[in-house]
């Protein structure tokens, strides 16, 4: 006997429950790590573990060494990845046409959006703490990360000034103004808002980072202060808090800290991104 | 004078993105520079098939982990994609606007969560459930497979989202008039139009699989031994430099480092593929819409 096929009609509420089924059980396992990790967490954040330094390895005390540690490396990636990103996505987009050149740009950019964060750790580590002799430091990490979060800033910048409308440039260029003073008053007014999301991705990409950072800033508890100091930041403290089973209770902490921050960091590109359409529209 | 002046911008820009593309380079340069002699003095055979890793006795041979990487890709591939392209037809094709308007930004929430949390998660959930339930230690393939496939979810559901979307319409609207139902437009039309973003998704997906370090770490169980199941601990390339880094030095460390070489080429072979497959897709797409 041949195996029944299913009606038509019958395939398509099977394929639409199997659908639905999946995006929903996404939707659970999302919930269900954040929830989890607030549940735990939320208790552990108060005044004192945010402002107090780690003690006997993280065991007691706060966490205030590792929050200024992850902003202070997070600060020297995008300071340094910012003109680099913005530069490159101008000259894509403004100043060339399509040719070999920004094929080979295209292609180097894409290629570093892929390479996995521990090859950025192993670089960092050999060319930036060893070979221009930085140390574990806040600036061989920051640098590393500026590395990393470079391609985000490049495509999403490129995005951004794509989308501005050709008759913007057209009407500028109209009132006798030159290509620099066009892209410098009207091209990136009407894109910043798109360059700026990128930035915000590429903070949260920093503060989430930790293969990257455990190699090339250390993972000194104490409080940093010049760019030279080797650092823990929050995501590397709660790897090692968790894994070596330090403290249950601050790795907790530590972690809800850390969802919370990228929520924040989310939900603001999400904003901006809906006023940026919404912008948009009404012209 | 003037001239200089105008052109000046555009000089300096494309200094910029040469300086941005020199990254490339530099990483190539300097992790092969620093790997390469151990490969060459062990020989590639025995440092890319060798199955025994014991620096202290200078053996480095990486076949296990080669398999373990595999294994544990593999696992979230199988698990994650179809997941992952249900999800993106959910959202191009079913969701009503209120869903997408919450599932789009949960899905980017989904990529923005740290790594270390992912892997403590499976360690706290996962790893318990495998090894009460299923046998074996818990630090498994398995339980890096099914992490994984959470991870690299928001890759898959978001490149192969953009290719369903950047569809034609009247390839939907054709089917539906002919008379199909809505899942076999998507089945018989859709799917098949959009495969090279889909697959360019998948082998994205794949090669962030491959890559991911610390979520890994915490739960594969780290053993450099061939897995007879899929309930076995394995090592994988990254978690081996992850783990070592910390304290290797000399040999030790350059092996790490030709360990990070091998992993570079895979990862830039899967990468160089995907966008092969992209560009041929639009390529392909806009010589049809010059015919019609």
């Amino acid at each position: 006997m041949k195996p029944m096929k299913p009606s038509a009609r019958t395939s398509e509420y099977l394929a639409k429950g199997m659908i639905w089924a999946a995006a929903m059980s996404v939707m659970i396992v999302l919930v269900a790590i954040i929830v989890y990790i607030l549940i735990k967490g939320l208790p552990v954040l108060n005044f004192s573990f945010l402002t107090q330094n780690p003690y006997n390895m993280g065991r007691s005390g706060g966490i205030a060494s590792t929050i200024v540690g992850t902003l202070y490396i997070t600060l020297v990636a995008i300071l340094i990845a910012v003109p680099f990103g913005i530069g490159t996505a101008f000259y894509l987009a403004e100043y060339t046409r399509e040719n070999i050149i920004t094929r080979i740009i295209r292609f180097s950019a894409e290629s570093l959006a892929g390479i996995p964060s521990i090859i950025y750790g192993l670089f960092g580590f050999i060319f930036f703490v060893i070979y221009l002799g930085m140390g574990w430091s806040i600036l061989a990490g920051g640098l590393t990360l500026a590395f990393m979060v470079l391609p985000t800033i490049i495509r999403t910048s490129e995005e951004a000034i794509r989308a501005v409308p050709q008759i913007y440039r057209e009407a500028s260029y109209s009132l006798g103004a030159t290509k620099w003073q066009t892209i410098i008053k009207t091209v990136f007014p009407s894109a910043i808002q798109g360059i700026v999301n990128g930035i915000i991705l590429s903070v949260g990409r920093c503060i989430a980072e930790t293969a990257a950072v455990i190699f090339t800033a250390g993972s000194v508890l104490s409080m940093p202060f010049s760019l030279f100091d080797s650092t823990r930041t929050m995501a590397v403290h709660f790897y090692i808090l968790a894994s070596e089973g330090v403290s249950m209770e601050n790795a907790y902490g530590t972690a809800a800290l850390l969802i919370i921050l990228i929520f924040v960091v989310n939900v603001g590109v999400n904003l901006l991104v809906s006023r940026f359409i919404n912008k948009n529209q009404k012209r | 004078m003037k001239k200089f002046k105008e052109n000046l911008p555009g000089h300096i820009f494309l200094l910029l993105a040469l300086s941005s593309i020199s990254a490339l380079a530099l990483i190539t340069g300097f992790i092969v520079v620093r790997g390469a002699p151990i490969i060459t003095d062990v020989g590639l055979k025995d440092f890319a098939f060798g199955m025994s890793w014991a620096p202290s006795l200078e053996e480095y041979g990486i076949f296990p982990m080669i398999i373990g990487t595999v294994a544990v890709s593999l696992g979230a591939a199988l698990i994650g994609v179809p997941i992952g392209i249900c999800c993106s037809i959910f959202l191009s094709e079913f969701a009503p606007p209120f869903i997408t308007a919450i599932f789009r930004p949960a899905i980017q929430l989904l990529a923005g969560i740290p790594s270390v949390v992912y892997g403590f998660w499976g360690l706290i959930f996962i790893v318990p459930f495998i090894r009460d339930y299923l046998g074996g230690p818990g630090l498994s393939i398995l339980a890096a497979s099914i992490i994984l496939a959470i991870m690299i979810l928001p890759t898959v559901i978001s490149i192969s989202e953009v290719s369903l979307l950047a569809l034609p319409k009247q390839y939907k609207e054709g089917a539906l008039a002919l008379g199909l139902t809505h899942w076999q437009t998507i089945r018989i039309v859709m799917l098949p139009a959009a495969k090279s973003g889909i697959v360019a998704a998948v082998i994205l997906g794949i090669g962030r699989a491959i890559g991911e370090t610390m979520a890994v770490i915490m739960i594969v169980g780290n053993a450099v031994a061939m897995p007879e199941s899929i309930l076995d601990p394995v090592r994988t390339l990254t978690t081996n430099i992850g783990i070592e880094m910390g304290y290797a030095t000399g040999v030790h460390q350059e092996a790490l480092f030709a360990t990070g070489i091998v992993l570079f080429i895979v990862i830039m072979i899967l990468n160089a593929t995907a966008q092969y497959i992209v560009s041929s897709g639009k390529q392909a797409r806009g010589k049809e819409r010059q015919k019609s």
